[in-house]
């Protein structure tokens, strides 16, 4: 009898997404609630070891199905794909990491299946055979408890809010594959590549962020170079800053966050945005320098674990929220820390 | 170039949003257009002005989304549609697709639909997504450019921001767009705009006139409610130098064990 708990193993150029085993942990615990196994699926290019390391982590069965049309990720196949299998095999749960695809591709699976989808789910428990799925809602504002009547349940986790289990390389599972639901000639778009794919740290997935508001760029000490306008200045002063702010975060392994203010002046690209209109985050440290801690941005890092402050403003509402505050320049502080890690981390 | 804007009425990104009594309530603070919607009805009217046509833009709501319908007729919008059904109350995400869909089909030969990349309220972010799955048109989301436009052609290029960096995807005409900030800052209301807006007679289509397939909500929020309070004891971090001060701090962090 198939599984009546799924989890979709999200992946990039044929290496899995770490959260995707965050939800095989997840599934497992729901699994043993439905006196059952955990079914994993996969879809890519070479991603057979993917299916195999799905195993390692607590899938019992793996569906993979290995494609040239599935390399890069369109919601499109991949939701035919998925949606196929499901009406199968007829699960009761299919979890996803809330990755751009895990989400996207819940959105479309529930649409093909008609049943609900509830994304970016931070705990779950389950109540006459049903699935509660707890979610913040309002940016984190309130909690809902929210629950699908119909079947299969989608559901995307939040990224780090389940734990991720033990690889266990003697785990043995079975593995399935599985053909391609549609042909290239019926996909209606092509990807063409990446713009800019760097090495940097996601801001999802990291243990540890360092962000910087607004304040990055007051340092009074720097002298800017004559040529400049009003305008380049700040900027000039705000990369100074991020400097700052990256040196720290390298020795870290952090990766880069910054407030909406610090987004609209232009000092990083969006993507670096934590808040309610960007990124929402919950690493285990979250290091706010020259950020007051406006309510939007609150809403995108209250989860984190240890919040550390740096700020000049004994009043910055961001205080409020830190086990550790520094009340001083972050100029000052910053060049410090980063030695201070540098030597203990290394030791 | 027939174009169609998704836009939400909800609370202030500012607003305190707080359960009292059960109920969700956030004091006095205005309702507001959804601030990711402002793109998006922003990311329409440049691809109207580049390519010319019409851009039509439309909520799914109650009496109250008006607003937010005539703060996108005040940015530069042409028509305003309000698709409206008391009955249906707290609609879910597959109902609003569904709802969405068949307005957009009413409304016909529409090239491209714009959505902002959530709602602020319900952070569901998946109605592009799945609208585009009724319609069976493609999804493009998360779109921070739209590098090439050919409505003759019936084809787009557009830039995503996905968590890897920046994903180049090109494909067909009609379809759906969810855009993110990085596609251009929203302008502001014209005053002629806003005089316009406020003179509209929006239109209201019930869901039972449009004929879309409709259920009851399959996904229900039985429960809502104040985040427990994180009980956080503030530790200051002083010293005599910001070297002692950033020692002290590193150690500290380390004494965690988180790192």
């Amino acid at each position: 009898m198939a599984d009546k708990i799924w989890v979709y193993i999200d992946q990039f150029n044929g290496e899995a997404i770490p959260s995707s085993w965050e939800a095989i942990g997840a599934a497992r615990v729901l699994a043993d609630q439905f006196s059952g196994g955990v079914t994993a699926l996969v879809a890519g290019e070479q991603v057979k070891g993917a299916a195999e390391l799905a195993v390692q982590y607590g899938a019992d069965q793996v569906y993979f199905c290995d494609d040239a049309t599935l390399k890069d990720f369109r919601a499109e196949p991949y939701a035919s794909l998925l949606s196929g299998l499901a009406k199968e095999h007829q699960p009761e749960v299919i979890l996803f990491p809330t990755t751009s695809r895990g989400r996207e591709l819940a959105a479309m699976v529930a649409v093909d299946l008609k049943t609900g989808v509830l994304p970016d789910v931070t705990a779950l428990e389950v109540q006459d055979g049903s699935v509660i799925a707890t979610r913040p809602v309002y940016g984190g504002k309130l909690l809902t408890k929210a629950v699908c009547s119909t079947r299969p349940q989608l559901i995307t986790l939040r990224v780090r809010a389940f734990p991720t289990p033990e690889a266990d390389s003697s785990r043995t599972g079975n593995l399935s594959e599985v053909p391609p639901a549609v042909s290239e000639d019926d996909i209606q778009t092509k990807v063409v590549g990446y713009t800019e794919s760097s090495g940097r740290v996601s801001l999802n997935d990291a243990g540890v962020i360092v962000s910087g508001g607004r304040g990055v760029s007051n340092n009074p000490v720097l002298m800017p170079p004559e040529d400049m306008d009003e305008n380049e200045i700040e900027i000039w002063r705000a990369q100074q800053g991020f400097k700052l702010i990256g040196d720290l975060a390298e020795v870290l392994g952090a990766a880069v966050g910054a407030s909406r203010a610090a987004v609209d002046a232009g000092y990083v690209p969006y993507d670096h945005q934590v808040g309610q209109t960007g990124k929402v985050v919950s690493p285990d440290v979250y290091i706010a320098c020259g950020i007051s801690g406006a309510i939007q941005h609150q809403a995108g890092m209250r989860t984190s674990k240890v919040i550390v402050a740096i700020n000049k403003d004994p009043e910055a509402p961001i205080f409020k929220m830190a086990r550790f505050g520094v009340v001083g320049d972050l100029f000052e502080i910053l060049p410090h820390l980063t030695e201070a890690f540098k030597n203990r981390l290394s030791s | 170039m027939k174009i169609i804007v998704c836009v939400k009425q909800v609370p202030d990104t500012a607003a305190k949003v707080v359960v009292e009594n059960g109920q969700v309530t956030w004091g006095d603070t205005p309702l507001v257009i959804n601030p990711w919607d402002e793109y998006a009805v922003e990311t329409a009217l440049l691809q109207q002005e580049a390519h010319g046509g019409d851009v039509t833009v439309i909520s799914f709501g109650g009496e109250e989304a008006k607003e937010a319908l005539k703060h996108a007729l005040a940015m530069g919008c042409g028509n305003a549609i309000l698709v409206s059904e008391p009955e249906l109350g707290n609609a879910d995400s597959l109902v609003t697709s569904h709802v969405l869909a068949a307005a957009i089909q009413k409304i016909g030969d529409v090239d491209l639909v714009f959505f902002g990349r959530q709602a602020i309220d319900g952070d569901v972010g998946v109605t592009a997504a799945q609208t585009a799955r009724v319609l069976g048109w493609p999804a493009y989301t998360l779109v921070s450019a739209i590098s090439e436009l050919d409505p003759g052609n019936g084809s787009i290029r557009v830039e995503r921001s996905v968590e890897e960096g920046r994903q180049v995807v090109e494909g067909k005409l009609p379809a759906v767009v969810s855009v993110v900030k990085d596609i251009g800052d929203p302008r502001y209301p014209s005053f002629m705009g806003i005089r316009k807006a406020s003179r509209a007679e929006i239109p209201i289509w019930s869901v039972t006139e449009l004929g879309a397939e409709v259920s009851e909500p399959v996904v229900t929020w039985p429960e809502i409610t104040n985040p427990p309070k994180q009980e956080v004891v503030t530790e200051i971090v002083s010293g005599d130098s910001s070297k002692e001060i950033a020692e002290s701090l590193a150690g500290k962090i380390i004494e965690e064990k988180v790192l």
